[in-house]
């Protein structure tokens, strides 16, 4: 505090010393800034909604608040207060009215299945009971519709309508979640784990996972000769050889997905050239496509320069001479390339096995394209879910897990390789 | 190049397999792609080759895949709005991610690390993640069935290759030479013009190209947030391979091929300049 206010004599008048030390700093962060911002609000600002998505869901809170509230002392056990009861009618006759119940029953409905034909069907009847009975100049206070209720759906005499409404009333909630990891409401309002055959998300994530391994080996076997042949030919050749992968790299997915539909077809390529080779008969056409078979051959194709090129760039830089060496000191070729050659190819192995299996294990279109039923990937349950079933907190869910299970990989490949040296190829 | 003489048939052997499981995989990558182009010369309207065609009789190609391309609309208009987004998402990343990397490369940047995390996340994350939440935010903000949606979009998918290129081109520069700039009497704007920008032209360019690249092959955003005035090519793909498979997507498929092969022989190009300007320079 002192010394930088005791103005030195001999010194020039120079800019003070916090612009000088902080001058470039600035100038590079101004720089920087823009695009920082950018991604903020234009990456980070989804990827914020999209978590919330996933555990806050306000809508039927907000639908049925006096309802939610006349629920809030109520045990669990046998039916809530009469309250409640007037509550609940006055929201769901108010709601019909006004023709925007339907929503609010599908997400009850999504929390136990059968509820949106209990509001539905039963809110029907309660417009016409109360107009009934104000017509008739009878009161309609909590007992009354207690009785009504029950006479129209006697489920509203049991738990488990407002077990239902209590449990989609909640605000913030861990339901989609526990539905992505395939629990469900047991009769007692706890969640339990779903039977085996109810069970959707779980192998789905566990499918998708056990393809994107399969794909990134098999990727890595088909890669490897290939970098090390890209690698080790003069200059002339390697960069033709380079060529065959570049383009499919450059080359639009919808294009090579195409190509795959025209050759692995019923009618297509493959199979007419080994129906005319007399390998099969006409009848005997091999189902290569719509099947997971179909996922398999085109994710593997499609992924495949994403495993090239990063090990073609650590295998460039590996001396030719050290496995020269290997070999005049006694070792046979194969030795040499167990001992010398792999171990310095690790860094691109991990690199491009990392990359190839992060991409695989998000990868949409093609399944969708080619995979037919069998060949479906947990992306096309979470497409499925925001835009046909509309569950948009379970499309949430799913992909919030995915999204964790993306960043343990990138945890493991930024300890290996550093997440700010991806290359381009 | 191995040691001659003592080699065993063993080793021939597996030479021999190498050689030939090498050639197979390059095969199984570019013969897919390939196999494409003749076939959209065919003169029916078949997704296999005809007896016509495998005597190379001329009858039996025609263009008329090409023509229909221009028939109608229904290609027209996605083409013209894959080139609107494209090259508007482009702009936008090119910009924002040049000055980024400027600043990122600069030895003075603070937090590079986590502002580089930052910066490349947009690119390495599976898109349909990305896709569900800009779904949900655009949605609110009202720019669902947007351009406007679809650009911001594809630049923040973008902007990533621009800083990983521009990156590279800086690796390795001297920014002393910067302050002799300054101090030679060049102010920053000239100094930047005159040093920085054409050691990083290479690097812009290319990596616009992947940027555009990323954007005219992009589809799951387009298929979450785009409506009907947002078809792009891929989209209008998209619906072709689902729904009435017509010849006329093998010419676009064609032309989309022929677009990869510029866009590919532009960057290495530009990647080869830099790299002997490289060496002229060490």
């Amino acid at each position: 505090m002192t010394s930088q206010e005791s103005p030195s004599v001999s010194q020039p008048p120079a800019r003070p010393l916090w612009r000088r030390a902080l001058g470039p700093r600035l100038r590079a962060a101004g720089l920087a800034l823009p695009l920082v911002a950018f991604v903020t609000v234009t990456f980070l600002g989804p990827m914020l909604s999209l978590l919330t998505k996933s555990f806050y869901d306000p809508e039927v809170a907000d639908a049925l608040p006096e309802t939610m509230a006349a629920l809030r002392n109520w045990d669990g056990q046998g039916t809530p207060s009469d309250e409640a009861f007037a509550a609940v009618a006055r929201e769901f006759v108010a709601a019909r009215t006004e023709r925007n119940l339907g929503r609010t029953a599908n997400r009850v409905n999504r929390v136990a299945s059968g509820m949106r034909s209990v509001i539905m069907g039963s809110s029907r009847e309660m417009v016409e009971a109360r107009a009934a009975a104000e017509a008739a100049g009878a009161a309609t206070d909590g007992a009354f519709w207690r009785e009504t209720m029950v006479a129209i759906d006697s489920r509203w005499a049991g738990p488990e309508p407002w077990r239902a409404l209590e449990a989609a009333g909640q605000r913030f909630t861990a339901r989609h979640y526990l539905k992505a990891l395939d629990f469900e409401r047991g009769p007692d309002g706890g969640y339990v784990r779903a039977a085996e055959v109810w069970r959707i998300y779980v192998p789905l994530f566990w499918r998708t996972f056990l393809v994107s391994l399969g794909v990134t080996l098999l990727c890595l076997v088909i890669g490897y000769p290939v970098a090390h042949m890209i690698a080790n030919s003069p200059p002339k050749r390697a960069n033709v050889l380079l060529l065959l992968v570049l383009l499919p790299f450059w080359t639009s997915l919808l294009v090579r997905t195409t190509s795959w539909i025209v050759l692995l077809q019923n009618q297509g390529i493959v199979n007419d050239f080994l129906v005319a080779i007399g390998l099969i008969g006409d009848d005997g056409r091999i189902a290569m496509i719509y099947n997971m078979t179909g996922t398999f051959v085109a994710m593997t194709h499609v992924l495949l320069p994403f495993l090239v090129l990063p090990l073609y760039s650590v295998m460039r830089a590996i001396p030719p001479a050290y496995m020269n060496a290997a070999v005049s000191l006694g070792a046979t070729p194969f030795q040499a390339l167990r001992r010398v050659y792999w171990p310095q190819t690790l860094p691109g192995v991990g690199a491009g096995c990392l990359l190839t299996f992060i991409l695989a294990i998000g990868y949409y279109i093609t399944p969708a394209l080619v995979g037919g039923q069998s060949g479906q990937l947990i992306s096309n349950m979470i497409a499925y879910h925001v835009q046909t079933s509309l569950n948009w907190g379970l499309a949430a869910a799913l992909a919030a897990l995915l999204l964790g299970g993306v960043t343990l990989l990138y945890v493991v490949y930024d300890r290996l390789v550093g997440i700010d040296r991806i290359g381009l190829g | 190049m191995m040691v001659g003489g003592a080699l065993s048939p063993g080793y021939r052997v597996a030479r021999w397999g190498y050689v030939a499981f090498c050639v197979a995989a390059f095969v199984f990558l570019i013969a897919p792609i390939l196999v494409l182009v003749p076939l959209s010369f065919n003169a029916e309207p078949y997704f296999t080759f005809t007896e016509g065609m495998l005597r190379f009789d001329p009858e039996a190609y025609s263009l008329r895949w090409y023509r229909s391309i221009f028939d109608g609309d229904e290609w027209t208009r996605p083409l013209a709005n894959s080139l609107i987004i494209g090259i508007s998402a482009t702009v936008v990343a090119t910009v924002l991610g040049a000055a980024a990397a400027l600043g990122l490369a600069h030895p003075a940047m603070p937090g590079r690390k986590i502002v580089t995390a930052l910066l490349i996340s947009p690119m390495i994350t599976p898109v349909i993640i990305a896709g569900v939440g800009m779904f949900f935010f655009y949605s609110n903000l009202g720019l669902a069935q947007t351009h406007i949606g679809i650009i911001l979009a594809h630049a923040v998918f973008g902007a990533p290759f621009v800083v990983i290129t521009v990156t590279a081109t800086l690796a390795g520069f001297d920014w002393t030479v910067m302050r002799a700039a300054a101090n030679l009497g060049a102010n920053p704007l000239v100094a930047f013009r005159r040093v920085q920008l054409p050691l990083i032209l290479p690097g812009v360019i290319s990596g616009s190209l992947f940027a555009f690249a990323a954007s005219f092959d992009e589809l799951v955003i387009v298929l979450f947030m785009g409506g009907l005035d947002q078809r792009t090519l891929p989209r209008q793909m998209w619906s072709g391979i689902r729904e009435e498979i017509s010849p006329t997507i093998l010419a676009v498929a064609t032309f989309l091929i022929v677009f990869a092969l510029l866009a590919l022989s532009t960057v290495e190009w530009l990647r080869r300049r830099g790299a002997s300007g490289g060496q002229r320079a060490g």
